[in-house]
């Protein structure tokens, strides 16, 4: 058989119907939801008569709306209450998996479903949320779909799908020290830009993303659809199988032998033909802050905010100028020297526990700047928020002057009560700077968690190679 | 759905590249259940002052724009979130059709599941209409999906592109799970063969796990 790429072989492996001129039907093995996108999607099931096909393929979980305060006080939005209320109904009725806000397992959707085991490699997995992507550092096809497509779904546990081309993104040689692997990636989008991957899915390879633990792939993968992709993914290896055995819905025993023979044979074959490669050298990569309106309005922390008048494209000149407007920052003020109102840990890119444990080592026995107005950690999961309270992680943060809440989405898209007023600046290790994302009139940068802590001591972007601690990362 | 064959309308410009689903609309309007009525918060932040005053600087709160069913956009339209809440709001305050050079994936997918046309085109056809729009007062167009052209009342033809099997569904107004079912079999015979539900090995607290 002709050499295949992983996504090749996903594909191949679910395709129900092919007609030739016709989008392919493929079956979808994990359907994950929330409360955000679903409601019109049962209420669309429900007004066909139809039925959830496949109750126990799908999970679900409360988590963009959820407070990251105290979770027993009553929900005063009346709204996101609805939302809570409408999940439950529709869970139960359909008999659908659910992790509500109180459950042990609570988390943001893209944390838990690979923290549980219930993401592995091979399959096919959609959620209402563009960065279903993140489940791609497992070695399967994960991407974010409409509501629409979400009754479909629910309906037929199909999606109907046309095949995308594929692009081999491979970073050389080894990781450099303080460089994480949100600075590859944000390296990457600035390199082919926010569109550069539409009708593409991404494969990351080469020794430094091989060398990233599942933790660090992860984040990787949950920022291809930044990069515009469909989908982000890494071949599973060892470090993908030593990440999911003993986890609650890996198999056990002989079974997990069985499961990891087929998980290795889906890796990319050598000589497997992509679309489009790009290259880059490890060594040749830094700590990244974006400086704009989009992910890819990014440069390397030593560099300084771009003129405008740089920019060789008249439309990426306009882009760059509203740009710098909306962020209020003038062209050729050094990256550094950018003060700071608020600085997030968080989200489906960067919550998980080595990214807390970095963050902790950069800002053990220090202390917020007194020009902050707030630094915030909010741990991804529950689970991870244990894990790093039985680490004492939380204790350095409290000391350090961060606030330490419960699991959610929290201030990377602001639909509880986190989040940014208007003219605030923040340092956030989320995914989007768009203009109002964190709150209306607020103005993010993008950085890696151990950036993002070594700015709450300093209350402006500080390059965290200069510090002892630059590789809390690993 | 509401088929989409041929239409005729009063063309808004909205002259900005990269034009994301959380300036469509902003995520304190994600928390209702219906998908009815985002119309009034779209593009919320850009169009409205505090107090929801209109921005007269914002391009569709212009009297000479009022009415417009057809959207110039620029380069890469809808990117970012995959919220459907976006074509929701697009199609509610009366667009039926969106000019582009390019769309994001995910939004480009959800304004065909909801009867709306995105019609790409050259990034110079789109300047020459962005010109039209921008000088002659009351300027529209017909977008045909039938024959797959673009015209004005001036002689203006641009023909487009579409995915044949998306042109059809529009055509006819198709509910795409209706005809996902038609091939029930095909769905039951990979299952049949494919299907392994997910086992819990340590129990987690979730609620409605069946084994």
């Amino acid at each position: 058989m002709a050499a295949r790429t992983l996504y090749e072989k996903i594909w191949e492996a679910h395709i129900v119907r092919e007609e030739p001129g016709q989008p392919t039907l493929i079956y979808i093995d994990r359907h994950l939801i929330h409360e955000g996108t679903s409601p019109q999607a049962f209420a669309g099931l429900k007004a066909a008569g139809r039925k959830v096909r496949q109750p126990q393929l799908t999970f679900a979980v409360m988590d963009h709306s959820v407070s990251t305060k105290n979770r027993l006080l009553p929900v005063l939005d009346a709204d996101a209450l609805g939302q809570f209320e409408a999940l439950a109904r529709n869970c139960q009725e359909h008999g659908v998996h659910l992790f509500d806000m109180h459950s042990k397992n609570q988390g943001i959707i893209h944390i838990i479903g690979p923290e549980l085991g219930i993401t592995q490699p091979g399959q096919t997995i959609v959620c209402g949320d563009s960065h279903t992507s993140t489940h791609g550092a497992f070695g399967a096809l994960a991407f974010g779909i409409g509501t629409s497509e979400i009754e479909h779904v629910l309906a037929t546990q199909c999606l109907t799908q046309f095949k995308s081309k594929t692009m081999k993104i491979e970073i050389n040689g080894k990781r450099p020290r303080g460089v994480t692997a949100k600075d590859f990636i944000l390296t990457v989008i600035g390199k082919i830009g926010i569109a550069g991957g539409t009708g593409y899915v991404f494969e990351y390879t080469g020794e430094a993303v091989r060398g990233l633990s599942m933790e660090g792939r992860m984040t990787m993968c949950n920022m291809s659809i930044e990069g515009g992709a469909r989908a982000g993914m890494v071949s599973p290896d060892e470090t993908t199988f030593a990440y999911l055995e003993g986890r609650p819905f890996v198999p056990r025993g002989k079974e997990f032998q069985v499961a990891v023979d087929h998980w290795r044979s889906l890796a990319t074959d050598a000589g497997a033909k992509f679309d489009e490669t790009l290259t880059l050298q490890a060594k040749e990569l830094a700590p990244m802050v974006t400086w704009g309106t989009n992910p890819g309005m990014v440069t390397q922390v030593t560099d300084r905010v771009p003129d405008p008048a740089s920019f060789g494209d008249p439309v990426d000149r306009e882009a760059a100028s509203r740009a710098l407007v909306y962020m209020d920052l003038k062209p050729g003020t050094r990256i550094e020297d950018i003060p700071l109102d608020r600085v997030f840990i968080g989200s489906c890119t960067n919550s998980r526990i080595e990214d807390l444990r970095a963050a902790a080592k950069v800002v053990a026995g220090k202390h917020v700047s007194k020009d902050l107005k707030q630094a915030l950690v909010v741990p991804g999961s529950r689970r991870v928020k244990v894990e790093a309270e039985t680490e004492g992680l939380d204790k350095i943060f409290r000391d350090a002057g961060f606030e330490w809440r419960d699991a959610g989405c929290s201030m990377c898209i602001g639909m509880n009560d986190d989040v940014l007023l208007s003219g605030e600046r923040s340092a956030s290790t989320s995914n989007r700077n768009f203009e109002g994302r964190q709150g209306k009139g607020g103005r993010t940068h993008l950085v890696s968690p151990v950036m993002a802590a070594a700015a709450a001591i300093e209350g402006h972007f500080v390059d965290i190679r200069d510090w002892k601690n630059a590789d809390g990362a690993e | 759905m509401e088929p989409f064959v041929k239409h005729t309308g009063l063309v808004a410009p909205l002259d900005r590249v990269n034009v994301d689903t959380d300036q469509m609309v902003p995520k304190q309007f994600l928390k209702f259940l219906t998908r009815e009525g985002y119309g009034r918060v779209l593009f919320y932040d850009w169009r409205y002052l505090p107090g929801e005053k209109p921005n007269p600087d914002f391009v569709l709160n212009q009297p000479r724009y009022k009415g417009a069913s057809v959207i110039l956009a620029r380069a890469n339209f809808g990117c970012g979130s995959s919220r459907e809440h976006a074509p929701w709001a697009i199609l509610d305050y009366g667009f039926r059709t969106i000019l582009a050079p390019s769309y994001a994936d995910i939004f480009y997918n959800n304004c065909f599941k909801n009867g709306i046309l995105p019609v790409t085109l050259s990034n110079e056809q789109m300047d020459e209409l962005f010109k039209r729009a921008e000088k002659q007062q009351g300027y529209r167009l017909t977008v045909d999906l039938e024959q797959q052209i673009v015209t004005d009342e001036d002689g203006l033809r641009y023909s487009f592109e579409v995915d044949p099997f998306r042109r059809d569904c529009l055509l006819r107004g198709l509910d795409d799970i209706g005809l996902t079912l038609v091939h029930d079999q095909h769905i039951t015979g990979f299952e049949g063969k494919n299907l392994r539900l997910p086992v819990m090995y340590d129990p987690v607290d979730v609620k409605y796990h069946k084994q």
